[in-house]
């Protein structure tokens, strides 16, 4: 450690505590982070591809969760080092952004720190790399640009968009109903999407899971399901033609916020106070059937007497239900949430055109069903399978298909996938390095080489010889100067990702390169590290 | 300066072959455990429990066993957690969940150490899967239409999920009761309405189906002992001193005169309260909550059988039986409708008195009393019972049944094995195994019963193959029979979901290639 001294030979303290502290510098800082991104993206990258394995995580309270998404591994991992970190805000981030290959971007991220460490060795600066990596994935994602290709699909041809999230769904371990699944998902999002803007809020999608029954079982409903029953259990199990009062108050005596006493001194006061209390619930549930409400749905919980009251009135009631739940009801049914008694109005109830309760299984559970929406714009996935982690993976697997959908609705230009992408871009980088002078010249030809490790990883977990079926494929593509070759993964028997329908959305894959360019490029300009040693 | 931890301090990482090892002997560890209770024959389990008083469960049903199990391996766990989810959807088949699951990962472990990819295997395992479920959907038996011989299939089924249990002395006797109890509720799979009543003593033969309702309650001092065309209200209300609910409320006042007021108000409005509920004309109450002193007088004043703390589940089902409704504001005595039961009376069960309702309306729900001579036996035999309960139930609904000993599996192994010789490829080789871990479970039903199951495994596979054959093990004479004259049936949804959940599981494990473990959550409180 590089120390200064003064003029009477003391050393400077110039962090505090030094001593304690373990510092790397220069070379070596820059060598320990991509080794520590490296062993990051070595453990993801068995995962990548329709052949890859899943991870088995054991959580800090001992629960499992077995998963192929990389953002959830990356999650779940109990992450100590920085730049491992790092790697994990960067397979989070393409998580938020675009919610499908997250897999792929810290193995992209991986492999450009496993040639940036190359370059260093002979002697190239660490910032004319990064700024080589910065040239090189401009023109990896132009050529993306210049090589996607647009398909038209509408509400009612929705076919390519299944292909698209089928792709998605061969990796992971639903892939058996990969079929059945996609479908769902593309629905779903078409349920909701807003075609002319071309918008999609997911969040109108819920995706509702219950251990128990199978896979195939998984449906997709036009409403919404949610997870309580009724408050009474004599209430009807099934309303038709339900007018929905959706409310976020208790049914129980107010609660004013302002601190307040109320004194009982005389027998009176104590007497009124009784009436009025009764007066109370009267007038709640009085107000409610005045609407003409024929469910009630609250936030909040009954009082035992208001509860009596409605079943007594007929006005079937749902309590406790959640916050969000309570959005979705609304947005669905077309009401509004009602935050006080005093402002129900007819206007103000949703609609639903039929209202039902189901019981599973041997136990004494039950989910309320509202379909046939007044707006539909609302839709629910509810998800069957054997166990609790099948369930936790296929709802993952759900979002990731989901997000793909919205993707292409957003931007209908895709690329091929099974590698294909990540080849062409290669052999486009490649080009194009040659025509810069200088040492980028380098470092674009290390990008163009980190580009092939995708497409080599997806080989080698499928079993395949992955140098020779690379050099095969990019020959090929060469050859006959058509980008669509790729990876035969499922042993299909031809490279061509048309014919296998392999589709990624262009987006996805842009901000794959993009994301994994950036962070790279982050950890190269990292020279000096300074963190506690251990205690 | 090499970085090789990028995890925190106590986090570890396996790869590769030693993460798939560790995940395969987990999990054939749980299989072996539970394999002995498989069976007519199975042996039971005692489980004492690391908390406070040691108790001991003895045991032979897996999801029991498996639930009360700390386990540290992740693979396990998924096991753990199949056979769970097969006890909430059908209740029985826990064991032969796991033990399925665990012969499938064996056989997968010769598989990958003859170098075939996990993935391989999975492909191989998704088709024998679905070949087998057909193979059995081919072979089930329908008799919805025929109630009398519907009867009788299910009566078949109880019998051959009790038989491997404590009860299987006496397994006539309680099939009949379980059937029974399942045919009151109607198709509805709400077990919560069959109550079951546990009174130590006497033999488990002289357990018993109530048609009416029995309460585990006394019945309040001075009131009837037995009311004859009771009118019972059903109530949830405040019968100590009634609060008022409006927030913020207190009582302040002066002087004793005053206190004593306000105290004769809150008498006053109790016995409004109980005259309210009188009004309805009743001659029974039963509330959830406490009644006290002052209102029971009351009641027993008026001649009203007032019974107190009957919980929640209790409220719901007198309400179902008595198709009165639970009421908790007694206003409107003309449109609250009342329970009806034609006769109320305490009765004596061993050392304890309890309510017995006869005669009720609707009879969707009944009690079972089961009696026997220690605690143990009794929870194991409520667990063996509701085991039954839960398939019968499932059966009504899905009425489709197979043949049971060993025939399923048979039959299914047999398809898969031709399925096998029809696949090219690598494939293969795993369907094969699949066939080999189904033939596994007859194998381990005579092992258990301390047959000669490489005999008689020979014997059933000679015989199935013949087309339409009912060859199954019968262990109580321990030669290979006909399962259809020995009236062993198996409901087709607990063998489905067995093959299912199993596959499922397995496949699992096998795709993973990593475990991660995080490091234990640091308890404050731990020595």
């Amino acid at each position: 450690m590089a120390l200064a001294f003064d003029e009477f030979g003391r050393p400077f303290i110039i962090l505090r505590e030094q001593d304690q502290k373990t510092r790397l510098r220069g070379i070596d800082a820059q060598k320990a982070n991509i080794a520590a991104g490296k062993a990051v993206a070595r453990i993801l990258r068995s995962s990548l591809g329709p052949k890859g394995m899943d991870k088995m995580l054991q959580g800090p309270d001992g629960d499992v969760t077995i998963s192929n998404d990389g953002a959830t591994i990356l999650e779940q991992m109990d992450v100590d080092n920085q730049i491992a970190k790092l790697m994990v805000e960067l397979s989070r981030s393409q998580d938020y952004e675009i919610g499908d290959g997250t897999t792929g971007v810290v193995v992209m991220a991986g492999a450009l720190l496993e040639q940036a460490e190359r370059q260093l060795d002979r002697g190239i600066h660490p910032i004319r790399i990064a700024e080589g990596y910065e040239t090189a994935s401009r023109v990896a994602v132009e050529h993306l640009e210049r090589i996607a290709q647009k398909f038209e699909f509408d509400v009612n041809n929705y076919e390519p968009l299944v292909q698209t999230c089928m792709t998605t769904l061969s990796s992971k371990i639903v892939n058996r109903c990969k079929r059945s699944l996609a479908e769902i998902a593309v629905k779903a999002v078409l349920a909701v999407a807003d075609l002319e803007r071309r918008d999609v809020n997911l969040d109108l999608i819920k995706v509702e899971g219950k251990v128990g029954g199978k896979l195939e079982d998984t449906e997709l409903i036009y409403g919404i399901l949610v997870d309580k029953d009724m408050s009474h259990p004599q209430m009807p199990k099934q309303i038709e033609d339900a007018h929905i009062a959706i409310l976020t108050c208790p049914f129980e005596p107010p609660k004013p916020k302002t601190k307040h006493k109320v004194d009982i001194d005389t027998v009176e006061k104590f007497e009124t106070l009784r009436k009025q209390e009764q007066q109370y619930f009267d007038e709640m549930v009085q107000k409610c059937k005045d609407v003409g409400a024929t469910l009630v749905i609250c936030q909040w919980g009954f009082d035992d007497e208001a509860n009596h009251l409605l079943m007594h009135r007929n006005l079937p009631a749902v309590r406790w239900v959640g916050g969000v739940e309570l959005e979705l009801i609304a947005i669905a049914t077309g009401g509004r949430i009602v935050p006080r008694f005093q402002e129900l109005t007819p206007e103000k109830l949703g609609k639903a055109g039929m209202v039902r309760e189901k019981s599973f299984g041997t136990t004494k559970e039950r989910m309320l069903y509202i379909e046939h929406c007044a707006n539909s714009k609302a839709v629910t996935i509810f998800i069957r399978g054997g166990n609790k982690m099948m369930i936790e993976e296929t709802k993952r697997s759900i979002h990731d298909a989901l997000c793909v959908a919205r993707n292409l609705i957003r931007n209908n230009s895709i690329v091929y996938g099974g590698g294909a992408a990540e080849i062409t871009c290669s052999l486009a980088v490649d080009a194009a390095g040659d025509k810069y002078p200088g040492v980028e010249q380098y470092a674009i030809r290390a990008f163009a080489e980190a580009l092939d490790s995708v497409p080599m990883a997806l080989a080698e977990n499928s079993g395949l010889q992955p140098i020779e079926t690379l050099s095969a494929v990019k020959s090929q593509q060469i050859k006959e100067n058509i980008p669509f070759y790729g990876i035969d993964c499922n042993d299909v028997g031809t490279n061509d990702m048309r014919e296998q329908n392999v589709f990624e959305t262009l987006i996805g894959k842009q901000q794959q390169i993009l994301l994994a360019t950036q962070v790279v490029k982050m950890i190269l300009k990292i020279d000096d590290v300074i963190s506690n040693s251990e205690y | 300066m090499p970085i090789d931890k990028i995890f925190k301090d106590d986090a570890s990482e396996e790869k590769g072959e030693r993460a798939r090892m560790a995940s395969f002997i987990g999990a054939m560890a749980v299989a072996d455990l539970v394999k002995s209770t498989l069976g007519p024959k199975g042996m039971d389990k005692i489980l004492q429990s690391t908390g406070r008083g040691h108790s001991v469960t003895v045991t032979n049903d897996g999801a029991t066993i498996l639930k009360s199990l700390h386990i540290d391996n992740p693979a396990a766990k998924v096991l753990v957690d199949i056979s769970k989810v097969q006890d909430d959807e059908v209740g029985d088949g826990t064991t032969s969940v796991v033990v399925l699951a665990g012969e499938l990962l064996r056989e997968a472990e010769k598989l990958v150490t003859s170098k075939i990819h996990p993935m391989t295997i999975i492909a191989g395992y998704r088709m024998a899967a679905e070949c087998a479920r057909d193979a059995l959907l081919k072979r089930v038996i329908d008799n919805k239409e025929n109630a009398e011989k519907f009867r009788s299939d299910l009566m078949k089924i109880a019998m051959t999920t009790l038989c491997s249990k404590i009860l299987s002395q006496d397994k006539e006797h309680f099939a009949e009761m379980a059937v029974d109890a399942v045919f009151r509720l109607k198709g509805s799979t709400n077990l919560e309405a069959i109550q079951i009543i546990k009174k130590p003593g006497g033999s488990l033969r002289d357990s018993f189906l109530d048609e009416g309702f029995i309460l585990d309650k006394k019945i309040g001092i001075g009131q009837p002992k037995r009311i004859e065309n009771a009118k019972i209200l059903v109530a949830n209300t405040a019968m100590d001193t009634d609060k008022v609910k409006i927030y913020g409320a207190r009582v302040r006042v002066d002087s004793m005169t005053k206190v004593a007021e306000i105290e004769g108000a809150e008498k006053e409005k109790m016995k409004d309260k109980v005259n309210k509920i009188l009004a309805h004309g009743i001659n029974c109450f039963v509330n959830r909550q406490l009644i006290y002193n002052f209102p029971e007088e009351l009641f027993a004043d008026a001649g009203v059988l007032a019974i107190e703390h009957a919980d929640f589940e209790g409220i719901e089902r007198l309400g179902l039986v008595t198709g009165g409704e639970i009421a908790s504001t007694f206003d409107n005595p003309e449109s609250v409708k009342l329970g009806h039961c034609k006769l109320i009376e305490e009765i004596m069960i061993g050392e304890d008195k309890l309510i017995h309702f006869s005669g009720v309306e609707m009879g969707q729900a009944c009690s079972i009393v089961l009696r026997g001579a220690s605690h143990h036996v009794l929870d194991e035999a409520e667990r063996s019972l509701h085991d039954a309960l839960c398939v019968l139930s499932q059966t009504v609904n899905d009425s489709r049944v197979l043949l049971g000993g060993g025939w399923p599996e048979m039959v299914m192994a047999k398809e898969v094995d031709e399925l096998a010789r029809k696949t090219a490829g690598k494939k293969s080789h795993a369907i094969e195994a699949f066939s080999r871990a189904l033939v596994a479970i007859p194998t381990t039903i005579a092992d258990n019963a301390g047959l000669d199951s490489a005999e008689l495994v020979a014997q059933l596979r000679a015989e199935h193959h013949n087309e339409g054959c009912n060859a199954g093990i019968d262990v109580i004479s321990g030669a290979v029979g006909d399962m259809e004259e020995r009236g062993i049936y198996e409901a087709f949804k607990v063998k489905q979901a067995v093959l299912l959940s199993a596959t499922e599981a397995a496949e699992m494990i096998l795709r993973v290639d990593e475990i991660i473990t995080c490091a234990p959550r640091r308890r404050e409180d731990r020595m």
